[in-house]
């Protein structure tokens, strides 16, 4: 396995290729649940969570049953990826939530309201398709996953950071709330945009 | 291919069907059904006035650390039977509270003002600006944060701009007594019909120049004199009525020379005793605030109405209901 590769996905999908701020998924979470910091928190930590579970899983669904090289079945079935990994996606988040409500009460209450809405997230099905568009294989699918929803939370935490502060100062009146969001939003996309200088 | 793609997506969601009711078997968290039961019952409205986080909360507290089933202030008696009835245990009869304005003053043409105040129209910002636009420190401002506020639209305000508090919507949930930045509202009884209007602890002649409404109470204490079971307590130049002992005679409004003080019962019939049912008992006699009942045991009893004050304890408090409110 090579290292390098690891780094340079993780690095990629955390800054350079950012879901939120140069893919443009998962934008309705990254205005929605940034008004508060504990809030961003609970869903990043969700979202990272999540991810990596269904990278992992996606990349063995399309593996063994849709890719025709390695498949099961010896057929091209790759047209069906993308409602294979939305039911899968929604099968993981309904199994995950059992799983830590039973297991883990504590962490199901700081998670709860947030695990539901992570099912029809389409970050998370980027993230998976992406994985199959990059040839990635599971190892770096995993990685993958995990990275990009570290890059989704590290930018939901910043938003809600810059929203809290947001609240206490002097913002022209019709520029309060929502707009003046969108304006820091596109900020922090152009900043983001710096990083697509890194070239390894 | 088509036929493939069928059988491989059926197959796929038939495996995470199974799955699922299966994990769902295995990592089935048992819930008391009580909580859920608990939860329907109660009104809802997420108040706050039983001190939990909304209202699943305090029917988890109910269930799991045996909270007070008549704790809900807008449910009332109903609700908390209702819980009672779900719990397997009796409710105790818990008497309704509802808010009440201690001030006269606040509207348009019964406020005295030192300034027009042009700043942000909430009680909560007018008092930070100098102590309020109002001459009186103590009254109402009369920018109608506890109307706002209200969750049940138990407070109105009339033509005057003075806030109306409806006696059968208000639940008693506390929130306008919050929002109320000059503490004047309190929760009391709604049993309790007797109210002294006013909260202002200037020295006389001030509180009554000051209020808008020249009904501020000016500290004179004819009331806590004329009170028959010694309810009025003056202190700091303001009465002030102890619920617990008032009886709702109504004898302090009477005397009140402001008019501070308000007796929201309008007509108080003479209680007689019937002879016939009257077995000699002595309770009324024994209960009655100004001794105006006349009993020797086991003979029938006799109301002075020239002594009695029509507050109607005797007819709650006889075991034989022999005494009757005069129509």
């Amino acid at each position: 396995m090579d290292f390098s590769t690891l780094f340079i996905i993780i690095i990629g999908s955390i800054f350079i290729n950012n879901f939120v701020l140069s893919r443009f998924l998962g934008l309705c979470p990254y205005i929605g649940v940034s008004k508060k910091m504990d809030s961003a928190l609970g869903m990043g930590m969700a979202v990272i969570f999540v991810m990596t579970m269904a990278s992992t899983i996606t990349w063995l669904i399309y593996t063994f049953f849709l890719n025709e090289a390695t498949s099961i079945f010896g057929i091209d079935l790759t047209f069906l990826r993308t409602i294979a990994f939305i039911l899968s996606i929604a099968v993981l988040v309904q199994f995950v939530e059992m799983v830590i409500k039973k297991t883990a009460p504590e962490l199901y209450k700081a998670l709860g309201i947030y695990l539901p809405l992570i099912t029809t997230n389409c970050a998370v099905l980027g993230v998976s398709l992406l994985n199959i568009n990059e040839n990635y294989n599971f190892i770096e699918s995993i990685v993958n996953g995990a990275a990009a929803g570290v890059g989704f939370t590290l930018v939901l935490v910043l938003m809600a950071g810059i929203r809290e502060r947001l609240e206490y100062s002097k913002v022209p009146k019709s520029m309060k709330g929502m707009p003046i969001s969108f304006i820091v939003a596109g900020c922090m996309a152009l900043a983001f945009l710096g990083f697509s200088g890194m070239k390894f | 291919m088509l036929l493939v793609s069928i059988i491989v997506l059926s197959v796929l969601g038939i495996l995470f069907g199974i799955a699922l009711s299966f994990a769902s078997k295995v990592f089935h968290v048992e819930i008391d059904p009580k909580i859920e039961q608990i939860e329907e019952v109660l009104p809802g409205a997420n108040c706050g006035a039983c001190a939990y986080a909304g209202c699943a909360g305090y029917a988890e507290a109910i269930v799991l650390s045996g909270a007070e089933p008549t704790l809900c202030a807008p449910g009332g008696d109903a609700v908390a039977a209702e819980i009672a009835k779900i719990m397997g245990t009796k409710a105790g009869k818990k008497e309704r509270n509802i808010a009440v304005i201690h001030c006269q003053s606040g509207g348009i043409n019964n406020t005295n003002i030192k300034f027009e105040n042009k700043g942000i129209a909430t009680c909560k910002a007018a008092v930070l600006l100098s102590n309020g636009q109002n001459a009186c420190t103590y009254g109402c401002l009369g920018y109608n944060d506890c109307y706002r506020v209200c969750p049940f639209d138990a407070i109105s305000i009339d033509e005057n701009n003075m806030r109306i508090i409806d006696e059968e919507k208000c639940t008693g949930c506390g929130k306008c007594v919050e929002a109320c930045p000059r503490d004047l509202i309190e929760l009391v009884p709604i049993s309790k019909k007797v109210h002294i209007q006013c909260m202002s602890h200037e020295k006389g002649k001030d509180a009554k120049t000051n209020c808008g409404n020249k009904t501020a109470c000016i500290g004179c204490g004819l009331c806590a004199k004329k009170c028959p079971v010694e309810a009025i307590t003056i202190e700091n130049n303001l009465a002030t009525i102890n619920y617990e002992k008032c009886v709702s005679c109504g004898l302090c409004a009477t005397v009140c020379p402001t008019k501070a003080i308000e007796d929201r019962i309008q007509f108080r019939p003479q209680p007689i005793i019937i002879d016939e049912k009257c077995i000699g008992c002595t309770i009324c006699a024994k209960k009655c605030p100004v001794n105006a009942i006349d009993g020797k045991v086991k003979e029938v009893h006799k109301i002075d109405e020239e002594k009695c004050i029509q507050c109607g304890i005797c007819i709650t408090v006889c075991p034989k209901k022999a005494i009757e409110a005069k129509a």
